[in-house]
């Protein structure tokens, strides 16, 4: 019985520091669509278990680098402000993950800048994970908890974290 | 035999050190220093003399027969008076530890007048060193590195920026913790000049362990000389192989965290970079500092220090060149 | 009801009226635990709920031990990469909650569980079937943990998981939830087991044991108790607020938003201090109860050892905020804390002087029990005058948080709780499984576990003065603590061996150690006075004690009370203060509702680590289980 849990839950707590420079080129290979909205991701994403998305350390990561890098100040703590909002459940250029990397990665028109000069691959994928994060309407047993600074909205891990936008989307834009 | 060699050695390399509680370099900590002798004499000597009475008790064996003994009362007398003066004797001894302790306490707490003020918050893993001035222009920004003038009382207010860290002198101070929401402040003075070393002593993470401080006491000429350095900007690159190394460390993912005053990079949520080539040891006290430690580090600063927050920029070798020719010159 | 007239008569035979042999047939019949699955499940007979608490804490120790050769090995030289800084954090974590939480403080229960109902001469603890459930509960938190552990999400944050590392934004993942959890765990199963101590100790004795004449062991038990019951409340706030910040997002410890991050501190400490204690008191009353057995005298000082044991409970719980010394608190307040923890070596001062004075008058035999005691005073003693160093406000700023503090408390730990209970498995054994330890192996434990611990230990006072601080994974080659670390750690193979060839003993012994008889060493409690291991129903009489030490007075058959029914489980409540007989109590048979509400339980609290309505829906199950338990019997339940 203990070996079945030893194989069932390996990967998720796993505190995977440094992602190899091989690996993060080829995570750097995604496969946009010309209009540049979707794409595929890279094989090597499903080989590493799609760690943005489910391990909470990656998630805990993302979630600092949103901070760090000044997303705050357009995006506000999520509901917007001068930028969209991320936690509405509108997603302007897609919910996948291959737009939501493409657009930190190479930036959008009408304000968004591209973070590749500023930001390695694998930080914009635990940034690009934990976006997916606070815009899920779903709560997950990974999520990344409250801050520990002031409370302007619920944690993610109350998600939605905005219900009020997703039951009334107009008000919210 | 080897090990119990290097048991011994260690008794003279703790004696005298750069991390050391029994090598004072200051009245701060000499003043504890004094408390420890004091304490420790007394339990030494208390020590000894339980196991003395011990060892008498066990070799007072009376007759071989083994069935168990009534109590007699006149032996029993004799016992009650002399456990009743060991408690006794406990009591007086521990409120004399006690007095002594407080004494320790109020000395501790004396400050000179005039202090050097810096404040020093405490990040996940490294110091980020704010040398206060009534004037904004002379204060300065720095990491990971103290200087203070030999003689001079220092203040240091304590900041934490994310968790409980804890700023650990032992050869100037005791400790103090950094506690987020809390204002601590510690004071002290160094009377000889050296390097001392300190560390992180609140478990605060992955990297708790390689979380080091380096503070380096001077003769106030020195000191005044240190400062005016620092408050400069950035040295200017003095070849081409400088000049492209600034350009990549303000061009590229470098100046989104990290500050080199005098240049385009303002970041700070990471060490400032205006002087850290004068710095002792690079990466909170992990590597000394060389060109080569500061190529290693910028290369892949994931596996010297696995869990930390920068991250491994991949860079072509000639770019590594650069930077590395960049930041050694940022004396 | 619809019992036919002989049948009732079955049930309701009063002991005198039957004959020795059919009263021992009888009893065993009504007392008995079938050997069946069910049986083993369902039992509700201390001693062997006592006997599996003990070998289950036993293997927990031999886990944390492994542990500790694994951080050891790490930090035999500097910068080795045997481990990583995950793995490590986790190591230390799992090493400390799993000694204090799944080790020290149930092993201690589980030989008072054993152990008190025979010493104060009664058939069975109170609330039997709360015994199975905290034993059951008590394995439940023990294998999360180390589930956790194999699956990489143990508790990577100190076994005090300070906030906020341990809180939402720092604390990544369930790891912090899950420590929070396993503590709800051996809390419910340490609480119940002390409140079962309480009432066994105060309504339980045999007729005759008046308050001054209560063995020592089951006077440390019963503060102890007290301990746990009055310091278990602040740490099951501390746990829960924590989990309530992570898991729903309140602010207990966010300074934000009106939290205080040295709440959690407080809280934790004010139940981890007194928590050492309920480790420490209980090995002071092995001592008590060894010292008199093998210095062939009754112990000196009765009166002052039992007010020192009172004390030091209560001192207990003034000494916390000396684990915050460095927190920046007023220095004033940090003072008194200084003062009442040096206060609290007096009553411990008094204790060792009884002992010492006891042995003066006796005859000390040196049997293996006896060298673990030895082993204790040398230890103990050097650990408490370092514990009076830490005490010190100043002297505890350049010490905490370094090696030097995890010498302290090992010292007092291992030396002031693991060698008595090792001294206490040697003595003890006999009694729990009719069978002699070996004395020459037992020599050897003892040497190679003192030797190796000292070797192992004592440098670290040295290696924190030189300024090696805690819960480091690795540290620099120019730091010069290479040496000492590689000693310490081969040293750690010493004391590793010692464990081992301890449980070489135990286990061998099992089978092929000396047949023993009901009272080998010639002891002079009531736990002797009877087989051993002893029957079920532990007495064939109730005995009367008219001493402290009965065995010793009465050379021959004790005197005993009649009047119990031998056909269902009765045994007798006697008076708090003068223990005269005052009603015979229906004790429960056994059941296996104790296991199921376990089962609920455990499925409650896990859930609630991933969700807040498994409070909801999971108290449905318990409240079924619970129902279960307490559903009449029809047996009737105390007559006066």
């Amino acid at each position: 019985m203990l070996v079945l849990l030893a194989l069932m839950g390996c990967k998720r707590e796993e505190r995977s520091v440094r992602l190899a420079p091989p690996l993060a080129d080829a995570l750097d290979q995604v496969a946009l669509m010309p209009n540049g909205i979707g794409g595929a991701v890279p094989y090597v994403m499903a080989i590493l278990d799609h760690p943005y998305d489910k391990n909470a350390y990656q998630l805990a990561q993302g979630k600092r680098l949103y901070d760090w890098f000044g997303c705050p100040a357009c995006h506000g703590d999520g509901r917007g402000g001068v930028g969209p909002s991320l936690i509405d459940g509108w997603w302007r250029y897609g919910p996948d993950e291959a737009s939501i990397f493409a657009t930190i990665r190479d930036g959008r028109p009408n304000g968004m800048p591209p973070f590749s000069n500023k930001m390695t691959t694998e930080q914009i994928w635990q940034l690009t994970g934990y976006i997916r994060a606070l815009g899920a309407d779903y709560a997950t047993a990974a999520a990344p908890g409250r801050n520990d600074d002031i409370h302007t909205r619920p944690a993610e891990n109350r998600a939605p974290v905005d219900i009020g936008a997703l039951l009334h989307p107009q008000e919210a834009r | 035999m080897r090990g119990f060699g290097a048991g011994f050695a260690l008794l003279c390399a703790g004696c005298s050190g750069w991390q050391s509680a029994i090598d004072p370099a200051g009245p701060e900590s000499r003043n504890l220093q004094h408390l420890l002798w004091l304490f420790f004499g007394v339990s030494a000597a208390v020590w000894v003399l339980v196991m003395l009475v011990l060892a008498v008790a066990l070799m007072r064996r009376a007759a071989p027969s083994t069935a168990p003994l009534r109590p007699g009362s006149r032996g029993e007398r004799g016992s009650a008076i002399a456990v009743s003066a060991a408690v006794a004797a406990t009591a007086i001894v521990l409120v004399g530890l006690t007095v002594g302790s407080y004494r320790a306490t109020s000395a501790l707490g004396a400050r000179g007048d005039e202090p050097l003020m810096v404040r020093l918050r405490g990040y996940q893993w490294w110091w980020e060193v704010t040398y206060l001035d009534p004037l904004p222009e002379r204060v300065f920004v720095t990491a990971n590195e103290l200087h203070i003038p030999v003689g001079r009382a220092v203040t240091v207010d304590l900041v934490a920026a994310d968790v409980i860290h804890s700023f650990w002198l032992p050869n100037l101070a005791g400790k103090q913790d950094l506690v987020p929401g809390r204002d601590n402040r510690i004071s002290f003075t160094a009377d000889r000049p050296g390097i001392y070393r300190g560390q992180c002593a609140e478990f605060c993470g992955l990297q708790h362990a390689h979380m080091s401080f380096f503070v380096i006491a001077e003769p106030p000429a020195d000191f005044e000389r240190w400062r005016s350095t620092q408050l400069q900007p950035a040295v200017a690159p003095m070849d081409t192989e400088q000049e492209a190394g600034q350009q990549l460390v303000t061009g590229k993912a470098c100046a989104a965290c990290h500050a080199v005053r005098g240049t385009g990079a303002v970041g700070t949520l990471a060490p400032d970079l205006t002087h850290v080539a004068s710095r002792t040891y690079l990466a909170a006290g992990l590597l000394p500092m060389t060109r080569g430690s500061l190529a290693a580090w910028v290369a892949d600063p994931q596996t010297i220090k696995p869990g930390n927050n920068m991250p491994a920029v991949p860079l072509s070798s000639d770019k590594l060149r650069s930077i590395s020719a960049y930041l050694a010159s940022l004396k | 009801m619809s019992e036919t007239r002989p049948e009732i008569e079955a049930i309701e035979v009063i002991d005198r009226d039957l004959s020795p042999e059919a009263l021992e047939q009888r009893l065993a019949q009504t007392w008995a635990t079938p050997r069946t699955l069910y049986g083993w499940l369902a039992t509700a007979d201390h001693k062997i709920i006592g006997r599996r608490y003990i070998v289950t804490a036993f293997v927990f120790l031999i886990l944390g031990g492994v542990l500790a050769l694994a951080m050891r090995a790490q930090l035999a030289g500097p910068e080795n990469r045997l481990v990583s800084a995950d793995l490590y954090n986790q190591l230390f974590t799992m090493h400390g909650s799993n000694m204090m939480f799944l080790f020290a403080v149930p092993v201690m229960e589980a030989v008072a569980v054993y152990l008190v109902p025979l010493m104060v001469g009664t058939r069975n603890i109170a609330f039997p079937r709360l015994n199975a459930f905290s034993y059951w509960i008590y394995l439940a938190g023990g294998l999360l943990l180390w589930a956790a552990f194999l699956l990489q999400m143990g508790p990577d944050v100190g076994w005090f998981a300070y906030v906020p590392l341990s809180g939402p934004q720092y604390g990544a993942g369930k790891r912090s939830d899950i420590w929070a959890q396993m503590i709800t765990f051996t809390e419910l199963s340490a609480l119940a087991v002390a409140v079962e101590i309480v009432v066994t100790v105060f309504k339980q004795r045999a007729p005759g044991m008046t308050l001054a004449r209560i063995p020592l062991f089951v006077w440390s038990m019963l503060v102890t108790s007290f301990l746990i019951i009055l310091a278990m409340p602040a740490i099951v706030m501390a746990s829960t607020s924590l989990i309530l910040d992570r898991l729903v997002g309140t602010h207990f410890f966010n300074p934000a938003e009106g939290g205080d991050v040295l709440l959690y501190q407080h809280l934790f400490w004010f139940f981890g201090h007194p928590e050492v204690y309920i480790i420490f008191l209980p090995a002071v009353g092995m001592v008590s109860t060894i010292v008199p057995t093998f210095a062939r005298r009754p112990v000196f000082g009765y009166l002052a050892l039992v007010l020192a044991l009172i004390a030091t409970g209560i001192l207990a719980f003034t000494l916390w905020v000396h684990h915050m010394f460095v927190t920046g608190l007023p220095r004033v307040g940090e003072s008194f804390f200084t003062a009442s923890s040096m206060a609290i070596a007096v009553p411990s001062g008094i204790q060792i002087f009884c002992w010492l004075a006891t042995m003066w008058h006796g005859r000390p035999v040196l049997a293996t029990p006896m060298l673990f005691v030895l082993a204790f005073f040398a230890t103990f003693v050097l650990g408490g005058l370092t514990g009076v160093m830490v005490a010190s406000v100043p002297l505890d700023t350049q010490v905490h948080d370094t090696y030097f503090v995890v010498a302290h408390f090992h010292y007092v730990l291992i030396g002031g709780a693991v060698f008595p209970l090792m001294g206490a498995i040697y003595y003890w054994y006999p009694k729990f499984t009719g069978r002699m330890m070996s004395e020459r192996l037992g020599r050897w434990v003892a040497g190679l576990v003192f030797v190796g611990f000292n070797l192992a230990f004592f440098p670290m006072h040295l290696l924190g003065l030189a300024g090696m601080p805690r819960r480091v994974y690795t540290y620099q080659p120019e730091m010069g603590w290479g040496g000492a670390n590689l000693f310490v750690s081969l040293s750690s193979v010493i004391l590793a061996a010692g464990f081992l060839l301890f449980f070489i003993d135990a286990l061998r012994s099992a089978r092929y150690g000396a047949r023993a008889a009901d009272n080998p060493w010639d002891a002079g409690t009531l736990e002797w006075a009877t087989a051993s291991p002893p029957p079920s129903y532990n007495f064939g009489h109730i005995p009367v004690v008219t001493s402290a030490n009965p065995l010793w007075e009465e050379r021959g058959p004790l005197p005993v009370a009649t009047g119990l029914r031998a056909g269902r489980r009765e045994l007798l409540v006697t008076t708090v203060a003068e223990a005269q007989p005052e009603a015979r109590e229906t004790s429960p048979r056994n059941s296996i509702w104790p296991l199921m509400t376990a089962l609920t339980t455990t499925v409650m609290l896990i859930w609630s680590i991933f969700s807040p309505w498994a409070v909801v829906w999971g108290s449905i199950p318990i409240g079924i289980s619970l129902i279960g338990w307490f559903w009449p019997k029809g047996t009737p339940e105390d007559e006066a």
